[in-house]
């Protein structure tokens, strides 16, 4: 049994060991919003907070996190923390099939939070392990910029 | 967030009703993305859901032996073990041919092999379970025996004598060739003032959709009907498989497409471990879920583009070309896939090499073989790439041949602006491009000038630049020629219904689909026009064969030309429709009436007489106060299909400025231009981003993708670790730039954009890199350009 | 894949993990960061019977200075590793190398314990541990063990530590130096096709104790002793570093991998040995 925060809000539940961070929100608490890309810690579609860092959530063991604190897109949307990004990248079409997206919003959350001042070279950096099959990345990158922007 | 009224667009409210098309409104459905509130398949969850696993073939070439399962039907979770032979009871296999590919031919492919595996990867058995975990866990518990079979592997030796032929019935591994030859091209070679040749590789690589593969089948024995959720680019296709498949009435199958993580002409094709999870379905009578893992992906997704090329070019003094000779090979895997088939590509290529130009004399080859690998077939830009890079590459040698500028060469040889209709060598019959306008715009936007001053500076540094440009066409908008008129239920028409609610609501249903391309958002646009409403008041239904018109999906950029058109003819005549109701209601003539925002005006001055909402009030709940004869169904539906030219052709060129470091072999993208012309533009914003995304897919297979087997058929690059796609980091700064040639064969004038990107970025890439290595001698043709091959064609490696 | 079925324990303390490993012997694989490990579970290329996660050990944790050596903790995080003062002050090269190191995400998870036990030859980590002269502190029921990080990694994917041991920490030699890192990878984040740690001091314009560890080339990192030996006592010149990069041919026998052959990887070897010591050419002259 762990008991952990999701999104804010208090969980219990018994977790079999196998079971990684990304199945136990899709699966046991229908957070559907993270995705599971490749599994193997290389995509990046499954990026979550855990206690306030971004971490591939495919990559952390579910059963590990009793007392830790969970964000997930779900929850980063309902706070309003990063409802301008959403909205540059709905404005700059950011966004294709937006299987990338949560992850990609994740990631580019951290850069928000911790990296105010970075260029556009440091904003690909930033988002280099997170894969994007549909836009040739350019308008994330303008996204990402034009709210870092707004926010200075 | 985000709502779209004139005023967010830019707009006056004179500019309406008209002004939706050709403005970047944002897409509707782009905020549920952003927030993580989309429904992609594997969200999907049903009660009494089973979940599916593969055991599948660890040699490319084996015969099945004894399968046993006891130990797998003892693990926990595990309900049911299925063998190909389980399979074949419901399920009929299929062959992939088409007539109009005279002589083609492949072989019967069950959903599971019954006695030979033909690929590393193949599906071989499934275990149903509980959970994908247990799945699994009892894949792990299986104990086939195979007993591994010589494995025909290089295509390049497939028809040599000697060679594994992987489907005795066949007779040999040759599945199609076709040669398209026009003019005298022996005595063009012959008058030649200089010819250059090259040999072309581009490699195997695949589509990794950051979405897997992913389906849910429920086959409700109460009802007898198939309910497929699929994440596809052609659910009416696909019903139609699956019910032919499973000898089912095609009325008792729907398929359902909610979201899709991309597809990219992976989705587009049948898949035999999707035909074993409708069939399990089908025997089961429960939901049977099976969502690839990226490891299946790699295996058993399509692969596309393993091309070996020989080109020839020969060019007059002043630089005119007077023929192409090209021989393509292509290795396909052990069968052609359903139903388009994998002979599609390699006649792309036949059909489009010297396809920019004006030349007479043309030969040139495909053959199309059977291997041990991993099947191909058609992926983002058909063939385009390789005949672009081709012809791209052979441009350039031919230049270099004559000490002319690569612009000036490619001036004196594009079709002329003003030379349409065309038709080309390879018999493409051409209704309007724009070679020389796009090639001016692109001049416009490259600053060739700095950029050569800036390679000569940095090269006395020893700092290597290169500049490279790559001319192509597209093929889009599609006829029955592509795939019908061989005998494939492929459908080139589509439809739209449109209807309008009590409130004044407008809800428009489409057989083209959204796979992130933005087609919800350009179909809101053009019915928001047609009818006269606020883009928001439209809500768009695409994806459920049970609600939507019949139609092909999506493929070939034909959303927007094709759907786009349909939606745009069944607006207009819903618009006209309540004209007819709102001048009975108002005494007054239609049309003196119009739609403007929602309200019905006086043609004439704009007075308002009503709204929308008013009209729906009445014909919905008053009925009874309008004329007894009044037509009064506020819905209609329209079809469309091209029926002037068997495809719209489109056109464009790129330019790629890149660094390529000769100690590493390392490219650097630096910067890249794209011009295309792809007839009315709906959305641009939309357009130059599928243009982007285009581009990095093809600087993916120039630079990264690569499917590597070794000699024995086994599948190396298997992680997303090994597979390099493009990441953020090392992608360029793209520019845009458009001309419009709207087509004369619809309405609304739109041809395709989604390929161009694609099509074009590997041959300007090449020619960049090879323009930076010119001083050192040094020229690579084989894609990916690796930094091996870099430093093997410097000769700093053997 | 879904991982295997396995258990899961979490120690809270050295005793939790010796207990453990009394009770579980062989079967139990330690999880620390899981950056590596969780990803190869999904290959199903291991199934473990326990996983002992052991990062709310705080005996683990902490970077400090103890004298002329610096110690750091197992379980920091790179990201941590990159960040912290001392680190940064006493044994820079550990920071340059983080970035190098795959992604934000993953640097926020993977220890340097985890990175050097893996001791997967491409890494970043292990070579800067080498390059440094760094020591691995193992424990056990038997107390603490000290293994020259020169001898730690004996074989691909093999390292010293004995049935029963933990990496507890990671200790520093704290000597003024030259000390930088370089790579080449194919993608930002990727591991290296070739990369080298390099580490030397500069007395009397004499080159003194180089360590060009390389990575990316061997079936670990690989301590070039011939190149080193072409540069002792001598100074650090065109002259010098050229047959540093020929001494390659002694110290390296790459494997070949997707991106090449061995001797593509023996010429970025030597490129990389040129960058690198290239950029030291001036002070050192100046110093002589």
């Amino acid at each position: 049994m762990i008991t952990l925060t999701v999104n804010g809000e208090r969980v219990s539940r018994h977790v079999d060991p196998r079971r990684h961070l990304i199945d136990f929100l899709r699966l046991d608490l229908g957070l559907t919003g993270s995705h599971a890309g490749c599994e193997h810690g290389v995509c990046g579609a499954c990026t979550v907070r855990v206690d306030g860092e971004i971490v591939r959530g495919c990559l952390v063991l579910a059963a590990s996190l009793d007392g830790a604190e969970v964000t997930t897109i779900e929850g980063l949307s309902d706070s309003g923390e990063v409802a301008d990004l959403q909205a540059n990248f709905v404005a700059r079409n950011a966004a294709q099939c937006g299987f990338c997206t949560p992850g990609m919003i994740m990631t580019a959350a951290d850069i928000l939070a911790h990296q105010k001042d970075a260029t556009r070279a440091e904003i690909r950096e930033h988002l280099a392990g997170n894969y994007c099959r549909c836009t040739g990345y350019q308008a994330i990158v303008d996204a990402v910029e034009a709210t870092l922007e707004a926010r200075r | 967030m985000n709502q779209i009224t004139p005023a967010s667009i830019g707009l006056s409210r004179e500019d309406l009703p008209n002004s939706y098309i050709g403005r970047s409104v944002p897409r509707p459905n782009a905020p549920k993305l952003v927030q993580g509130r989309a429904t992609y398949t594997d969200d999907v969850v049903l009660p009494r859901m089973l979940h599916t696993a593969f055991l599948r073939s660890p040699c490319a070439h084996a015969r099945i032996g004894a399968i046993e399962t006891a130990a797998a039907m003892a693990v926990p979770g595990v309900v049911r073990v299925f063998t190909g032979a389980d399979i074949a009871k419901v399920c009929d296999p299929w062959v992939a041919t088409l007539d109009h590919l005279k002589g083609m031919k492949s072989a019967p492919q069950y959903p599971l092999p019954l006695h030979r595996a033909t690929w590393q990867g193949e599906p071989i058995v499934a275990v149903l379970a509980e959970t994908r975990a247990a799945a699994e866990d009892g894949v792990a518990a299986l104990a086939v025996t195979f007993e591994p079979l010589p494995a025909q592997t290089d295509m390049e030796s497939a028809l040599a004598p000697g060679a594994v032929v992987i489907h005795p019935e066949l007779g040999d591994n040759l599945v199609f060739t076709r040669t398209a030859e026009t003019g005298d091209v022996a005595a063009a070679f012959a008058a030649a003032h200089k010819v250059v040749e090259a040999r072309f590789v581009t490699g195997r690589h695949t589509g990794v959709t950051l979405e897997p593969r992913s389906i849910i089948a429920d086959y409700n024995r109460a009802d007898g009907t198939l309910t497929v959720h699929h994440s596809t680019q052609a659910p009416h296709m696909m019903q139609g498989v699956f019910a032919k498949q499973l000898r089912m009435a095609e009325g008792d199958v729907r398929v359902i497409c909610k979201d899709v993580g991309g597809s990219f002409g992976i989705k587009v094709h049948v898949y035999p471990d999707e035909v074993a999870v409708a069939a399990m379905a089908r025997i089961m009578g429960r939901p049977v879920k099976f969502i690839a893992d990226r490891f299946e992906a790699f295996a058993s997704d399509i692969h596309a583009r393993d091309h070996r090329i020989h080109g020839r070019l020969a060019v007059d003094a002043e630089g005119r070309v007077l023929a192409f000779d090209v021989d393509d090979l292509t290795g396909i895997g052990p069968y052609s896939v359903y139903p388009r088939t994998s002979a599609i590509e390699g006649n792309q290529v036949v059909n489009l090499c010297g396809g920019p130009y004006d030349f007479r004399n043309y030969r040139c080859t495909t053959t199309v073989v059977l291997q041990n690998k991993a099947p191909t077939c058609q992926y983002r830009a058909v063939g385009h790439p390789i005949a672009t890079a081709v012809t791209e590459g052979l441009m350039d040698l031919a230049a270099e041949a004559l000490g002319m500028d690569p612009i000036e060469i490619r001036r004196r040889n594009l079709i002329r602006d003003d030379a349409y209709p065309y038709t080309s060598p390879a018999g493409m019959r051409f209704e309007g491009l724009s070679h020389h306008a796009s090639l001016d715009k692109l001049l416009q936007m490259v600053p060739v000038a700095r950029i050569r001053a800036d390679q000569a500076e940095a090269r006395s540094r020893g700092v290597y630049r290169g500049l490279g440009i790559a001319a192509f066409i597209e093929l889009t908008n599609p006829s029955p020629f592509m795939y019908g008129i061989g005998g494939a239920r492929i459908s080139a028409q589509d439809g739209c219904t449109v209807r309008m609610d009590p409130d004044g609501s407008i809800v428009a249903s489409s057989g083209v689909t959204e796979q992130g391309q933005g087609t919800e958002a350009i179909l809101a646009q053009i019915v928001a026009h047609g009818v006269g409403v606020a883009v928001e008041r439209v809500k768009i239904i695409t994806g459920d064969t049970q609600t939507t018109p019949y139609g092909g999906g999506t493929w070939a950029c034909r959303g927007a030309g094709i759907g786009g058109e349909a939606a745009l003819q069944s607006a207009i005549a819903l618009k006209q429709q309540l004209l007819d109701v709102a001048g009975a209601m108002l005494q007054a003539a239609p049309d003196s009436l119009d739609i403007v925002l929602g309200r019905i005006v006086d043609k004439a001055g704009g007075a308002e007489r009503m709204t929308l909402h008013e009209l729906g009030r009445i014909v919905y709940f008053r009925g009874d106060t309008l004329p007894r004869e009044l037509q009064r169904e506020l819905v209609q539906t329209r079809h469309f299909i091209t029926k002037e030219y068997p495809f719209a052709f489109t056109n464009g060129i790129q330019a790629s400025w890149v660094e390529v470091d000769p100690a590493t072999g390392m490219v650097k993208l630096l910067e890249h231009w794209c011009v295309e012309d792809c007839g009315r533009i709906v959305n641009p914003m939309l357009v130059d981003e599928q243009v982007r995304g285009g581009i990095v897919q093809g600087i993916g297979g120039a630079l990264y993708e690569h499917c590597i087997y070794d000699a024995q058929g086994n599948l190396l690059t298997t992680t997303l670790a090994d597979y390099l796609v493009p990441m953020s980091a090392e992608m360029p700064e793209m520019h845009v730039g458009h001309v419009e040639t709207p087509t004369r064969e619809s309405l609304l004038g739109a041809k395709g954009a989604g390929e161009a990107g694609t099509a074009g970025a590997p041959g300007a890439i090449m020619n960049a890199i090879n323009d930076a290595l010119r001083p050192l001698g040094a020229r690579v043709h084989e894609q990916p350009f690796t930094p091996e091959r870099i430093l093997r064609a410097l000769g700093t490696i053997a | 894949m879904k991982w295997p079925a396995m258990t899961y324990h979490r120690a809270t303390s050295l005793a939790d993990v010796w207990a453990a490993f009394a009770a579980h012997g062989p079967s139990v694989t330690i999880l620390a960061g899981g950056q590596t490990l969780l990803a190869t579970l999904a290959f199903r290329l291991s199934e473990p019977g326990m996983l002992l996660d052991i990062t709310r050990i705080p005996e683990l944790r902490g970077i400090t200075l103890q004298g002329q050596v610096l110690r750091i903790g197992a379980l920091t995080r790179h990201v941590e590793l990159g960040r912290d003062l001392l680190v940064r002050q006493h044994a820079p090269l550990l920071a340059q190398a983080v970035p190098h190191i795959a992604h934000p995400a993953i640097r926020n998870r993977g220890t340097i314990g985890g990175s050097l036990a893996y001791a997967d030859p491409a890494a970043e980590l292990p070579a800067c541990a080498v390059a440094l002269d760094a020591v691995v502190v193992a424990a056990s029921t038997a107390g603490e063990r000290r293994i020259p990080a020169s001898a730690f990694f004996t074989d691909l994917l093999q390292n010293a530590l004995a049935p029963g041991e933990i990496i507890v920490a990671v200790e520093i030699p704290i000597q003024p130096s030259l000390a930088a890192i370089d790579e080449v990878a194919r993608r930002s984040g990727d591991y290296a096709m070739a990369g080298l740690a390099a580490a030397m001091r500069v007395h009397d314009g004499r080159v003194v104790a180089p360590r060009l560890v390389y990575f990316g080339v061997g079936r670990g990192p690989v301590l070039a002793g011939a190149a080193c030996r072409a540069l002792e006592g001598r100074p650090l010149t065109a002259e010098s570093i050229a047959a540093a990069q020929a001494a390659l041919t002694t110290d390296l026998d790459p494997p070949q991998d997707l991106h090449g052959p061995s001797e593509m990887k023996r010429h970025l070897a030597r490129v990389l040995t040129a960058r690198v010591l290239n950029a030291w050419l001036r002070p050192t002259e100046m110093a002589a």
